[in-house]
């Protein structure tokens, strides 16, 4: 992400704030600032949610589409993972500036659901090696303000949570060949359980003490004590 | 580790929640301020075809007979004597250069300088010659819009709390520590890059809290006024300031305590 120049005497200040549990803004090296969710919020999507974390503003839709299985799995469903940095969020994303981080995060959202346990894909199969579920999931930044990764990943949580997939019935003729069949009660849907999507964490290593990444409104602010930390360190947990 | 999530609440337009009686008359650029020809023109207001008509957005201002625009957010215009804070970006690369100013400034550094003259295209040329500008130290940097920065005698404040205050008329604010040994650092070129002690950081966080939640609420910024807000907010722990009911507690009472004092 884009660095802010600091004077020295900045740094300084900043370093032996965060070794005081003490951060510019007046929080702890643990305190997150107030994140706001909001679901249900694009109409013509299965789901949908809207995260705002300080100045970072993340906009998650899902979209249920059917598919093949993959070959290795033909009993279960899969996500699909997009995520579209616009230039919208800051200058620095002109162009294609965007596309590394949006690889990145994207990347990291498929490492995390690459598990049996984050989400039950079994129940996304239809009838195995035929049809299944595809969750096309677009993560859109509305606005940068620090800490992506763990509003994304709040906001990828509450969207799937707020998806609702139509139920299908698969009818066989007497030939084999097979139909299916949409129920017409449109609110007849199935949802997923939501409750093993993890959670990213994000630690930064700031002088000699760890604490979060999670930084005040300014932005600026934000990059002055990204650009002090050298590591960083994501630890997705479940729960 | 808590982690505070709330649903989204629909905000109330700043007028009801500050209790404001007159509605200001807010006009975008082509809009018709008035057809009436006996008026003056001030900033922000052009004459075309018998009307006075607004070049910015912002709200009408009227002085007996002077109309003018006062604009909501705007770039930061110099003028020959304000203060301001800025930061070092990209220098001049001359041999005599190097050598000269290399030891002292750095780039990202800050420094408070004075304006001493506006070219034709608004750039500004600055100086420090006196002491009480110079290199800044440890301390916090707070970027608001230049329109919210109140132009006063002086915009150097030591606040009775603990910190000291340099408003930039462009919009920088920059809260440090009180310094004991005014004579010793006043505008010197080299920081103090000592431990600042816990109690004054608390003081400067809780400075940046209010001056954030003033800006929020478009509060003019000045001395008297952040004052208040920091003694509106002792209540609170300095990171609940950051809440938005609790910024909005705060500034209410800010400016109530503001109207006395002018009333």
């Amino acid at each position: 992400m884009a660095s802010v120049a600091l004077s020295e005497a900045e740094k300084v200040y900043i370093v032996h704030g965060v070794q005081e549990d003490l951060r510019v803004d007046g929080r702890g090296c643990e305190d997150y600032r107030c994140v706001e969710v909001e679901t249900d919020v694009v109409s013509n999507t299965s789901g949908s949610a809207r995260v705002k974390l300080g100045h970072t503003d993340i906009l998650v839709g899902v979209k249920a589409e059917m598919g093949t299985p993959k070959l290795e799995r033909p009993n279960e469903g899969y996500l699909e993972f997009f995520v579209d940095c616009s230039a919208n969020a800051t200058p620095e994303f002109e162009g294609r500036g965007g596309d590394d981080l949006g690889t990145e995060i994207a990347n990291t959202l498929y490492r995390i659901f690459n598990n049996k346990s984050s989400v039950d894909l079994k129940s996304l199969c239809i009838s195995p090696r035929e049809h299944c579920w595809v969750l096309y999931v677009d993560v859109l930044l509305l606005e940068c303000g620090g800490n992506l990764f763990d509003a994304i990943s709040i906001a990828v949580k509450a969207a799937l949570f707020n998806t609702r997939i139509p139920r299908v019935r698969v009818l066989e003729d007497e030939e084999g060949s097979k139909d299916i069949e949409l129920s017409d009660d449109p609110y007849d849907c199935i949802r997923l359980s939501v409750e093993n999507v993890p959670c990213i964490v994000t630690l930064c290593k700031t002088g000699k003490r760890m604490g979060k990444v999670l930084h005040t409104s300014l932005q600026s602010v934000l990059q002055k004590e990204e650009s002090l930390g050298p590591k960083r360190q994501k630890v997705g947990f479940l729960g | 580790m808590a982690l505070e999530m709330r649903l989204p609440v629909a905000r109330k337009p700043l007028s009801e929640s500050l209790g404001r009686e007159a509605k200001k008359h807010l006009v975008v650029p082509g809009d018709t301020i008035t057809t009436d020809t006996g008026f003056m023109r001030g900033h922000g207001t052009y004459m075309g075809e018998e009307k006075l008509i607004a070049s910015v957005a912002g709200s009408v201002e009227r002085v007996n007979k002077l109309i003018c625009v006062k604009a909501l957010k705007t770039r930061y215009n110099g003028e020959v004597g304000d203060i301001v804070v800025g930061r070092i970006t990209e220098r001049r690369r001359s041999a005599e250069d190097e050598l000269a100013m290399r030891g002292f400034l750095q780039e990202g550094d800050l420094i408070s300088a004075e304006v001493q003259a506006v070219f034709s295209d608004g750039a500004v040329s600055l100086h420090t010659r006196s002491l009480k500008y110079g290199k800044l130290g440890q301390g916090v940097l707070v970027q608001v819009s230049p329109s919210l920065v109140k132009r006063q005698k002086t915009h150097f404040h030591d606040l009775p709390c603990g910190a000291s205050l340099i408003l930039g008329n462009n919009g920088f604010i920059w809260i440090y520590p009180t310094s004991e040994h005014k004579d010793e650092d006043a505008g010197g070129f080299t920081a103090n890059l000592e431990p600042v002690s816990l109690a004054d950081r608390e003081v400067i966080s809780r400075l940046r809290n209010c001056i954030v939640s003033l800006v929020t609420q478009r509060i003019m910024l000045y001395d008297t006024s952040i004052l208040y807000c920091y003694e509106a907010s002792l209540p609170h722990q300095i990171k609940d300031i950051l809440k938005p009911e609790i910024m909005e507690e705060i500034v209410i009472e800010t400016r109530q305590r503001l109207l006395e004092q002018e009333g």
